[in-house]
């Protein structure tokens, strides 16, 4: 079967003015979850067929397309998504953020900040941020129409009194223009206060069948108490690749001896700084001619 | 020529011509107006008996069977109605039952007649497609999601915006067409006269 088999951007027309139409209120309605009609795609749920769906939905023939994966470029979820796109919208695409007009992340934000013209598109497994504390759909609405989100300070709280401090380190629940709290995927918190950009955000749970949206600048807080602030954290490191120390890290094992390696974990931000002349502590030495 | 063949009432005229590419382009421009109040798009590719090209495009880019549509008197021609019913196959309904609602500002009113959503589900509420004679960057201040310091837009009043954002969550939606511009209002724009 040939490529134009499909459908440009694989999905049917209907598929797409239903998505589209859920997306519109999304950003009508900040943070709030819009039930869609998912469809089966070509790949499994929690492989990011919400995120997928949103994509195709979105996508013009003159847009241009990055996908990451934890921030990498070159896994094999990101790939493939690539390619799909490639073969069904026939867009171009890039692994450079500020060439791309859509983002498809999974679970990170770019480190280089977005900007106007950008869509930054999320996959998300669990849309509900009140799904582990209450079980039931019909109850977590209510209490998201009757902004009943106390349980969700209890459960911050909780973690306080266990740990000492708030131990949750991603899936870190936020509110939106101060009314509808938010999962924004599960994202390390330190990408939290990037929440807040230029870039139009559209999140897609396939599975879940929700679609949320943030439109730019939009006021995002992480919830917090007075005296334990929500604090961005990461690794206490840099890059052992590019040096840098203000970017999100990986951490890799190294050997069976507990040698390890932090590296950025958004691989076009590292290899752009790479390719500038920066080093971190264990890049390879330098050839001299 | 398509335009011609329209405003003489064939009503087979004026679809996208390719629909995917086309509609794709249209919802962009949709998409981008209505994360950025204010800002004015331009669309193309759509032509309806007595609508602009631009109200045209939203009929065709977001609407089908599963969407009931109001036309407000001064939009509501037979031959407009025999366009929606080729091209969309949208029903035709009150303004109670619509999901979308079509015409002039003062001709859509009263405005707290359409769905407004509700709490558990404040998506479900109509989005109006207002048609104007002009759209400008000027006139009425904005302030809200979407806008970073504040934004202008050209407005046919304050008072029914600002009774809308009251009922935030729930609330209707607004497009802005005039000839093939296209401008958008959600629900959660502060509109304030200069």
């Amino acid at each position: 079967m040939t490529d134009q088999a499909y459908n440009f951007a694989y999905l049917d027309e209907q598929t797409k003015r239903m998505i589209r139409r859920a997306l519109l209120k999304a950003l009508a309605v900040p943070g709030y979850q819009v039930p869609f009609a998912s469809r089966e795609m070509p790949m499994p749920y929690g492989w990011g067929t919400g995120g997928v769906q949103v994509t195709a939905a979105c996508l013009t023939p003159e847009d241009r397309l990055k996908v990451i994966d934890q921030g990498a470029d070159d896994t094999t979820n990101a790939v493939s998504i690539r390619k799909f796109f490639e073969r069904t919208a026939e867009v171009e695409t890039t692994e450079h953020t500020a060439e791309a007009s859509v983002i498809q992340t999974r679970h990170r934000i770019p480190e280089q900040p977005l900007e106007e013209g950008q869509i930054l598109v999320y996959q998300v497994p669990i849309p509900e941020p009140l799904r582990f504390l209450e079980p039931r759909e019909t109850e977590t609405r209510k209490m998201h129409a009757l902004e009943e989100y106390g349980l969700m300070h209890v459960k911050l709280y909780e973690d306080i009194a266990h740990n000492g401090a708030i131990s949750t380190a991603y899936a870190y629940p936020v509110k939106v223009e101060g009314r509808y709290v938010m999962d924004p995927s599960p994202i390390p918190k330190f990408d939290n206060p990037k929440l807040e950009n230029a870039a139009i955000q559209l999140f897609g749970a396939g599975r879940e069948q929700r679609i949320y949206a943030l439109p730019p600048h939009t006021k995002v807080v992480s919830l917090d108490f007075e005296d334990h602030p929500f604090e961005a954290s990461k690794a206490d490191h840099a890059c052992d690749l590019c040096g840098c120390g203000t970017s999100y890290l990986d951490e890799v094992i190294t050997d069976d001896a507990g040698g390890r390696m932090f590296v950025c974990s958004d691989t076009d931000f590292c290899a752009t700084r790479q390719a500038q002349g920066h080093r971190g502590a264990l890049s390879p030495q330098e050839e001299y001619a | 020529m398509m335009q011609a063949d329209v405003l003489n009432g064939d009503v087979l005229t004026g679809g996208f011509a390719d629909a995917p590419v086309q509609a794709a382009r249209a919802f962009r421009a949709a998409l981008e107006v209505m994360a950025r109040p204010g800002k004015i798009e331009t669309v193309a590719g759509a032509e309806a008996p007595g609508i602009s090209t631009a109200a045209a495009v939203l009929l065709l880019t977001l609407c089908d069977r599963e969407t009931p549509i109001h036309l407000a008197p001064g939009c509501d021609s037979e031959a407009l109605k025999r366009w929606i019913a080729f091209h969309i196959g949208a029903p035709v309904v009150a303004a109670e039952e619509a999901m979308f609602a079509l015409g002039g500002w003062e001709a859509l009113k009263p405005l707290d007649r359409y769905r407004i959503g509700t709490a558990e589900y404040p998506d479900r509420s109509v989005t109006l497609i207002v048609e104007v004679e002009a759209l400008e960057s000027a006139g009425m201040k904005l302030t809200g999601p979407g806008i970073e310091t504040e934004a202008a837009l050209s407005l046919p009043e304050t008072d029914g915006f600002a009774r809308n954002r009251l009922l935030f969550p729930l609330g209707w939606d607004c497009y802005f067409t005039a000839r093939d511009r296209l401008a958008a209002l959600p629900r959660t724009t502060k509109v304030e006269a200069l």
